[in-house]
Formats: structure tokens, sequence, C-alpha cells
């Protein structure tokens, strides 16, 4: 292609490759800030080549920790931050899947107004409703723990709407043909419903775990304890010691270690995504 | 015994629409009965309330002398067959088979014996593995009816199975549904549109329209002693040529016959049964003068479009369906037929003249 077009292409190409570079640099120089020592990054000189303490930081932030008295290991983080995201992106697939089935297949009183007071709460995010959701959170006892961090965001308008607007789209006579063949609701779900709709769920899957990997405001308010608190708050905190040096290479190696959950996740299950794509019958 | 009975069976949706204004029929043990009516004619949601996909608001369906108004599908001892075959995309076709064996808690060496059975008569025993989406339009209907077959149910439901197929395997899949059926013996009730499917197929024929029968009865009764002008326009391609006479040129027409000549009327004639001729009918039969004007050739048979020539004529009420006003189709075979433009004069035989009511609804036997 490159070739056929001449000049313009080769221009198109060198643009695209100034966009990469933008977008990739930083992360790239995160990596090898993770790499040198502290002090050469503290003085400035830091070199644009990897460094030669990869594994001594890398073992040191998963295992230890930084040096600052009551921070935990970065690992600790890690798993935190991997249940909060699981648990949510589950959590949110579970009702939601279920809550748009009851409203698309079953008829009863107030079916629509329910569809309506569930649609109405995409008005009003997290932070919208923050204050009384903390509350009701303190008052169950739930603060510092992992059904704090989860159970009240795993509510889903979004996913409702989209299993919903999907479960509209399978023909009816899949239904009818279900229950001649004798299976009854539940059955319909599990044997024809949920197998249909895992593209659906792969795709919602990807975005829902970001979602709850990248969670801040709610994890901030929500866990005071050192050993429940996610990556991502931990990294702000490793940054803000007044009483003593950044350690900078740590905050850059959980920086890429906070990255790599969620790029791993939307590799494997974009594979996963494709093939369902491939597979529907359209 | 697997007889169907229906008894004054209505169905009213909640909106207050009537759609089913009482029917009544009943299928003989291993008959096939064919409903077919134009579209909206309540024909499939008589056929969805036999299986049970729709409820009845009155009147009882009995399927093999038990009363089901109130069972579920699954559980009516009926198959399926949809229109768009409504096969699970995510199962294999065996498994699209096995399914409602496997939730009937049927032994697994039986499950198999029966979906090999079905898989050898409907020649797909080589597609078993395969994915709905990996099959022809022709092998997923045959899917759908293994899937109908492997149950064994008493009764054969099928809703225009054939209205997705193109035209030379819908009339494949025609034939061997026919020899299907006469071979498993099973009661059968299906629902189309089409009037050639419809006479090919049916024991008995339903004609419905507007949610009522307007006819029951052999197909070939059917199609010699129309009940309605609505049956007689709509069974039989082209349809009947329908002429409005008012009481004189009733009386004229039927000189001498005390049935016909009271009032205004309807005749008919299939198009089949006129003739290019050059002389008129003999006592009693029809004469028309027409002006060709327009010719379809389809090779075997040629179609003539003719406008009657006399003045005066009245109008033929144009019904959907029904031909033109004053418009004439005459089917002569081969090739043969006059040019367009040309004066021609066609008769019928008086046995060949059918007459109703002035508003359709009843024949007058002659």
């Amino acid at each position: 292609m490159v070739e056929r077009q001449g000049i313009r292409g080769l221009v198109a190409h060198l643009i695209l490759w100034v966009g990469i570079a933008v977008v990739a640099f930083p992360v790239y120089l995160a990596f090898v800030a993770s790499t040198q020592d502290a002090a050469s990054i503290a003085n400035g000189q830091m070199s644009l080549l990897p460094g030669g303490h990869f594994l001594e930081t890398y073992t040191r932030t998963i295992f230890v920790g930084t040096s600052g008295s009551t921070r935990e290991p970065v690992g600790v983080m890690l798993f935190n931050s991997l249940v909060m995201a699981l648990v949510i992106a589950l959590g949110k697939i579970a009702i939601s899947i279920l809550s748009a089935y009851a409203i698309v297949y079953f008829r009863f009183p107030f079916r629509m107004w329910i569809f309506w007071m569930i649609f109405i709460t995409l008005m009003l995010p997290v932070e919208v409703r923050i204050y009384p959701t903390y509350k009701i959170a303190a008052d169950l006892n739930m603060l510092d723990s992992y059904a704090g961090l989860t159970l009240p965001l795993i509510a889903s308008a979004t996913a409702t709407l989209l299993f919903r607007q999907f479960f509209m789209t399978v023909p009816d006579e899949l239904l009818e043909a279900s229950r001649i063949d004798g299976a009854g609701p539940l059955r319909f779900f599990w044997d024809t419903l949920l197998p249909l709709s895992r593209t659906n769920i792969a795709a919602l899957f990807v975005i829902l775990f970001i979602y709850g990997w990248n969670q801040y405001l709610w994890p901030l308010l929500i866990t005071t304890r050192d050993d429940m608190q996610t990556i991502v708050i931990g990294i702000r905190k490793m940054i803000t010691t007044s009483d003593a040096l950044t350690e900078w290479p740590m905050v850059m190696a959980t920086a890429v270690l906070a990255m790599l959950p969620p790029v791993l996740v939307v590799i494997v299950m974009q594979r996963l995504f494709v093939h369902g794509l491939v597979e529907t019958e359209k | 015994m697997s007889n169907v009975t229906l008894r004054n069976v209505r169905k009213t949706y909640p909106g207050g629409v009537e759609a089913i204004k009482g029917i009544d029929f009943a299928v003989d043990d291993g008959q096939f009965c064919v409903l077919v009516g134009p579209s909206g004619c309540g024909k499939s949601t008589l056929l969805r309330m036999v299986a049970g996909l729709e409820t009845i608001t009155k009147g009882e369906i009995d399927i093999g002398g038990r009363v089901v108004n109130d069972i579920e599908p699954a559980d009516r001892d009926i198959a399926m067959v949809f229109q768009n075959y409504a096969l699970y995309p995510h199962m294999s076709v065996y498994n699209n088979m096995a399914y409602g064996l496997r939730n009937r808690g049927m032994p697994k060496p039986e499950i198999d014996t029966r979906v090999r059975e079905a898989a050898r008569i409907l020649e797909i025993g080589a597609l078993l593995e395969r994915k709905p989406r990996q099959l022809s339009g022709g092998q997923r209907q045959r899917v759908a009816m293994g899937r109908a077959i492997v149950r064994q149910p008493k009764v054969f439901l099928f809703d225009e199975p054939l209205s997705n197929l193109d035209a030379k395997l819908r009339i494949a899949m025609r034939v061997e549904i026919r020899k299907l059926q006469r071979r498993l013996n099973t009661t059968s009730i299906y629902v189309t549109h089409d009037q050639l499917e419809a006479m090919t197929l049916a024991d008995i024929l339903v004609v419905m329209n507007g949610g009522m029968v307007e006819q029951i009865g052999n197909p070939l009764e059917v199609y010699r002693k129309p009940a309605s002008t609505f049956v007689a326009s709509f069974i039989g391609a082209p349809p009947m040529n329908l002429i409005t006479l008012d009481a004189d040129e009733i009386r004229a027409q039927f000189s001498g016959d005390a049935r016909a000549n009271t009032e205004a009327g309807i005749l008919g004639i299939r198009p089949e049964d006129l003739l290019i001729s050059t002389e008129a009918a003999a006592s009693g039969g029809l004469s028309l003068d027409l002006v060709v004007d327009a010719i379809e050739r389809v090779g075997a048979e040629t179609f003539v479009y003719g406008a009657r020539a006399r003045h005066g004529e009245p109008a033929i009420s144009a019904r959907p369906g029904e031909l033109p006003p004053g418009e004439v189709i005459v089917r002569v075979p081969g090739q043969n037929a006059p040019a367009v433009g040309e004066r021609i004069m066609v008769t019928a035989p008086r046995e060949r003249l059918h007459l109703f009511s002035a508003d359709g609804r009843r024949r007058i036997d002659l």
C-alpha cells in the first residue's frame, strides 16, 4: 500500500507513527524509570534506556512495599484491585442479565415502570449519590471490606439496558421451540439465552473490569486500612509522602503493574469476542 | 388415537381484537389437514393455539381425546416446525434434535437411536455435528423436521415451513413432507398461504378468512364447488373469473332454472374452463366476447387476458385477489394464442359455471 500511494501514504504513516510515539512514550518512560535507581531519577539524570534494577525493584514492590512503614506490598493491592474489579464485573453481569431476562420475558405488574426506574438510575453515577451510599455502607458495617468496595457499584442500568436490547433481538420462535421442547424458564435461560449472550458478556466484561479496576473515589472513601486499599489508591499514596523521598522507581513499577491486568483482560477477551462475533449467525 | 378436534374455538386479544371467531373442525387420526388463507386470516394464530403458544379464549381443543386448553405445550404431545425453523444456533444438529428428549429425561441410548433414525430418514446423517449456521436453507428445514420427528408426537404442526425456501426446493420439500407424513402416518396440521401447497398436501383443506372458516373439505371438492367467491378466487391459480350479473342477466343466462332466476348474483368461471371458440356455446352455456389486452406465455400454457367487449356490462367487484373490473383470464394449453388487440369469443359449457349470491358469501348450486 505504501509503495502504491507514494508520498501521500508515507506522510500518513509518519503521522500515525508520531501518534503512536506520543501515546506510547510515557508508558515506555514509566517502564524505564521503574528499572533505574531512585537517586538518578531524583537528580533528573534518568537514562532513556532501561537500567539494571528491574528484578530488584519489582520484587521489592510486589512483596515488600515502599519503606514508609504503614505501606503494604503492592502484591496485596493488586489482589484487592483484582477482587474488586472481578466482583464488580461479574456481579454487574449476573444481576443485569437476570433483570433484563425478567423485564423482557416475563409479564408482571409494573414491568415497564420497573424498567424505567432502572433506566433512571443511569442519571445518577456514584459521585452524585456518594453521601447516601457511604452512609448506608457505613451503617451496614461494610467499611474496609470487600463487600463495601464492591456491592454499591454492582447495580448497573447500562448493562441491563444492553442485555434487554439484545434479548429483544432473539427471535420469539426460539422461546416457543424451547417451550415445546419442554424447557422451563430457567432451562431456556441456561441452555439458550446464556450461550447466545456469550459475545455480549465478553464485551461487557472487558468494559466493566476496567471500570472496576480504575475506581478511585469510592475505594478512597470506603477503605482506610492499608491492607484493603486498591492499587490505584496505592499509587497516589506513594507519591504524597511528605516526610520522605518519593521512591520513583517503585511508583513507576506499581504503575506498570497496575496497567497489566486490564491489558491482559482486553487481549484474552478480545480473542473470545472476535470468535463470538464470527460464530453468531447474522 | 390422535385425532384433533376444535369446538367453537375463539381468540380475543386483550385489546379486544377478535382474531378467531368460532371455529369447529376435526382432523382424523393420520390425516393431513391444511389451513389456508390470506395473511391475517388467523390461520397461524389457530395453529399456535393448538400448539399451546396462544391461550384459548373460548371453546375447546381436543388432542387424542383429551382437552388440552390448560396443558403446557410440552405436555400436549405435539411437535412444531416453525417458519424460520427456530433451530438453537449454538447447538449442533444432533443436540438440536436431542434437546427436547433430554429435557424429558429420556435415557441416552434411546435418544441416540431416535436421533440417528430421524437423521437417516431425512438424509442428514452426515450433518449431525454441524451448527445450524453451516447448513443451507433446505438442510435447516430438514433438521427442523428431524426435531419434530424424534419426539414421535401425536400431532405435527407446521407453520408455513416452506416459505423461506426458493421455489425449486419448495416443491421438492413439499413432496417430501407428504411422503414423510404418509410414512409416519402422524396426524398433521399445516398452515400455508400458498394455495398450491394447500391443494397438493391436504387430505382436508380448511380455507380461512377473517378469523372464520370459509369452507372445509377435500381439496378437489373445494376446487370443484367453492362455497363462496372468496374460496373461488383463493383456490386455483389464476383465480376464478367472477362476473357480477343483475337479475335480468341471471334470468337470461340460467333460463328455466328455478333456483337461479330470482335475484342478482355473481357468475364464476375458471380460466381453464373457458375455450376460445368460433361459435356460441350450446344452450345454457356462457359466451363472452373479449378484446385481448395481454398475453402471458409460460410454456406449457398461455394466459390470455381479455376485456369484455360487450357494452353496458356490469363491473366485477374489485376485491383483493380478484380480477380488475371487466377483465377475464382464459387459460389456453400450449403456446398458440390470439394476438393482443384481437377480438375473440370464449365459451364455457353450462356444467362448468358457478353461481354465487350477490354478496359472494353463498354458493347457489345449479
